[in-house]
């Protein structure tokens, strides 16, 4: 299944990537499997992506939890806490 | 009802003024606007830059309104946010809202801010003497939100 990732903030910074097409295995089902996915490229990925860290995720410009199911063509993005206004 | 994310200013007499234009039955205009510190967290700021997530910023920022429209029986709501570089003393967003009565534009103004607040993907970005860094967000945000009933997790999450 192809995804698209974007990252924003503290995240975009920590792991030099905005965004990027990823093909994801079958057992690959969730934002959360996601996350873990990603963690699993080790140095900055796994650290600002940590399961310890404040991280808030969305999944077609929703804020979702990890449980959420991703879909082709998916959008899924992993940011810090927002603090706009 | 209107959301915009822009990098330009904005006037709050001329948004307030069309906002209302020709709707009689408006009895009450509230307005909240929020500018840029010179101090945040005991540093000084000399600049600030917002980032955004465009796209899911505008769904956010229209799902908040929508949400104040079932509470309360407002007329018409304007949520105005700033993007790019800020200096201290400049305008960052702007909520407007417009009712038959004060009591639901004011309860509405305060609750899209708080809602914003929490939900609506901006980040700041401060310039300080000891270098650049992210705000953090802030607890006191998250019980802001819950005296709507609405539990946020943002500052808290660490799941």
């Amino acid at each position: 299944m192809n995804i698209e990732l974007r990252f924003f903030a503290s995240v975009r910074e920590a792991v030099g990537s905005s965004r990027e097409t990823l093909i994801v295995p079958a057992e690959v089902q969730t934002v959360g499997d996601v996350r873990v996915l990603l963690q699993q490229r080790g140095g900055a990925w796994a650290e600002a992506l940590a399961d310890n860290r404040a991280l808030r995720m969305a999944f077609n410009q929703q804020m979702t939890g990890a449980e959420t199911r991703i879909s082709e063509g998916g959008e899924v993005a992993f940011f810090p806490p927002v603090t706009g206004g | 009802m209107s959301v915009r994310v822009q990098t330009e200013d904005f006037d709050l007499s001329h948004e307030v003024a069309a906002l209302r234009a020709g709707q009689a039955q408006v009895g009450a205009v509230v307005s909240f606007v929020g500018t840029v510190r010179d101090m945040n967290d005991g540093s000084n700021v000399s600049e600030m830059e917002l980032e955004h997530y465009p796209g899911m910023t505008e769904k956010a920022l229209e799902d908040i309104v929508a949400q104040a429209r079932k509470r309360w029986n407002i007329m018409d709501a304007l949520v105005i946010h700033r993007v790019g570089p800020l200096e201290p003393l400049e305008q960052i967003v702007l909520v407007a809202v417009t009712s038959a009565h004060r009591g639901e534009a004011f309860a509405a103004c305060e609750f899209v801010m708080d809602y914003l607040k929490t939900e609506a993907p901006f980040w700041k970005k401060e310039q300080t003497p000891d270098g650049a860094r992210w705000v953090d967000a802030r607890v006191t945000d998250d019980r802001a939100l819950e005296k709507w009933g609405i539990r946020s997790g943002n500052a808290g999450n660490t799941a």
